[in-house]
């Protein structure tokens, strides 16, 4: 089977946004442009407040990907999870796309019996060992996350361990937002491993406002950016992914 | 954590209700909840006056994969590598279709509730024990991935160790599927979350150290000098020092290698603590001197599995060349 590239958002944050375009809007964007977008929500350890978590479990909803809420002491072995989990989700949607060409109808991988669904999930675990994943990380820098940064710095190390120990390509891309000018502020262009972050981070500045937003919209550009790049060098960009599934 | 909660709603059942499988059309009455994780709940059930163990989750996708881990242990004979599959199937409720399977219940306290039962006496045992189940494991490819102690249950008598849960367990090779952080090796900073042997060995070592303390420990400075120092804080550990600092550094390539050294050690236990008793100037220098002709051993012995690696490789080198110019 052909394998193209991965696309996905990983958006840390910890409540409402509030300024510019509908975050919604803009995670259903990336979910056309075949890019998910997974949330995860980073609380304190009391309360969950009900309009921030209503919002992160919708952009996920909205971006086709997968949200959880976590305090911030689990948040390493969540990020891999949350990014293995929405792999799996996006595999499993092109497996069963595969499946309806050749079965017909609408029949998916939870309809064959046991005995057969056994042997189409090797296959997509065999896909999530070796696709190469783009994974644009898209940092909430408002007041209330200042503290949990270093945990956050530990999580995303923790995660290019993670995806490291497959046999694919990864790269990773990491924004904040706000940033110190704009609303979004590119921290770290894609690259195959996160270390080079441990400096950046412990620098970075807090402010005031939440533009989730905009910066799900700069992070869709991001990534076109590079692709119309590489198509210069490349012709084999063509990606098995782009449709929505 | 917020999946957990959501989980435990959908896949909810109350003991009594009867599931009956849509292919198969096995029925299974609940009996009580056996416990639950990132991955499903596990319930205790009956069929036909047979206690089973039924593993449901919403997320068909693990279920499956974990099925077909238990099945390719199946395949191998001789050793029981995890409990025998006996049913998979898919059950129709009105809320929609949640998938399980049904394996052998293996009945017992988990490995921390029964060294602190019977005493730490037991603790060498149990782990070469589970070194042996290891080492059939990573010999039919196979990495077991979540090792901890809430996956280990002592069955008996006579006392043996047994893993459940294969949620985590990943073909050699790939990435660590599924991993606990206090015995995952590269949350210590002590290696990658490549699927190959010293990765479980790994955790064997840090289950060795969490019988020691049970309630685990934070990591601060979260490197070999944390874990050596908590090491030699108890005098329980300090015997089994060389192993969990060889199993830590990543230096056995062989679960069979650390049993072997483990057994060395408790087997020598009992005379090094009568020499001590006898003659406290020469406290286990006969063991030293075993462990460093061990060591000697070893050394030519990989100067010679080096050598015969070189030559193959070079042999099946020629032979890709020539089948290139063919």
């Amino acid at each position: 089977m052909k394998t193209g590239t991965l696309k996905q958002i990983l958006l840390i944050t910890d409540g409402c946004s509030n300024q510019g375009e509908d975050p919604f809007a803009m995670a259903a964007l990336a979910k056309e442009q075949g890019i998910t977008v997974n949330v995860i929500g980073v609380m304190e350890q009391d309360v969950i407040d009900e309009q921030g978590m209503n919002e992160i479990e919708g952009i996920a909803m909205s971006g086709g990907g997968v949200s959880q809420v976590v305090y911030s002491q689990q948040l390493s072995q969540t990020v891999q999870m949350v990014t293995r989990k929405a792999m799996t989700q996006t595999l499993q949607g092109v497996v069963n796309k595969e499946l309806q060409q050749i079965l017909g109808g609408s029949r998916t991988m939870e309809d064959l019996p046991p005995d057969q669904r056994g042997e189409v999930m090797e296959v997509v675990d065999e896909l999530g060992e070796t696709v190469e994943l783009e994974v644009l990380v898209l940092v909430d820098t408002s007041a209330s996350m200042k503290h949990k940064l270093p945990t956050v710095k530990e999580a995303l190390l923790d995660l290019s361990l993670s995806l490291n120990a497959r046999s694919g390509d990864n790269r990773f891309s990491v924004f904040v937002f706000p940033g110190k000018k704009k609303d979004v502020e590119k921290l770290l262009d894609w690259t195959p491993n996160l270390e080079s972050l441990t400096s950046i981070f412990s620098k970075l500045t807090t402010g005031g406002i939440t533009p989730t937003g905009p910066a799900i919209h700069e992070a869709l550009n991001h990534f076109k950016k590079k692709r119309s790049l590489r198509s210069l060098l490349s012709r084999d960009d063509e990606s098995f992914f782009e449709e929505s599934v | 954590m917020m999946m957990n909660h959501s989980l435990k709603s959908q896949c909810k059942v109350n003991p009594g209700t009867v599931i009956e499988g849509k292919w198969h059309r096995n029925r299974y009455t609940i009996i009580k909840e056996l416990g639950y994780g990132a991955n499903g709940i596990v319930y205790l059930a009956k069929n036909q006056n047979q206690q089973v163990a039924l593993k449901m989750s919403d997320n068909g996708m693990s279920i499956t994969s974990e099925v077909n881990v238990l099945k390719s242990f199946a395949k191998v004979q001789g050793s029981a590598l995890g409990p025998s599959l006996l049913d998979v199937d898919d059950w129709e409720r009105r809320s929609g279709k949640v998938s399980f399977y049904i394996m052998e219940y293996i009945q017992g306290p988990d490995l921390l509730t029964f060294i602190q039962q019977k005493g730490p006496s037991w603790t060498g045992v149990l782990i070469v024990q589970l070194l042996n189940d290891l080492d059939a494991l990573h010999k039919a490819g196979w990495v077991f991935g979540d090792l901890k102690p809430d996956n280990l249950i002592v069955t008996g008598p006579p006392s043996k160790i047994r893993t459940i849960d294969v949620g985590g367990t990943t073909i050699q090779g790939r990435a660590i599927k599924e991993f606990t952080e206090f015995y995952d090796r590269g949350y210590w900073g002590l290696g990658t979350r490549k699927a190959e042997p010293a990765y479980d060995l790994f955790a064997a070592a840090m289950i060795l150290i969490n019988t020691a303390y049970p309630k685990r420990f934070a990591k601060t400075t979260g490197d070999l000098k944390q874990l050596k120092l908590m090491v030699r804080q108890k005098k329980e550990l300090l015997k089994y020092e060389d192993v969990i600092l060889n199993a830590l550094q990543g230096q056995y390539s062989s679960a069979g290698e650390m049993r072997n050294d483990m057994l060395q050690l408790t087997r020598a236990n009992p005379a090094q603590r009568s020499t001590v008793s006898r003659n406290p100037g020469q406290t286990a220098s006969p063991q030293q001197a075993s462990r460093q002709m061990h060591r000697q051993k070893k050394q030519k012995g990989s100067f010679f599995e080096t050598l015969l690696i070189t030559l193959i490789v070079t042999l099946l080198y020629f032979l890709y060349i020539y089948g290139q110019l063919l």
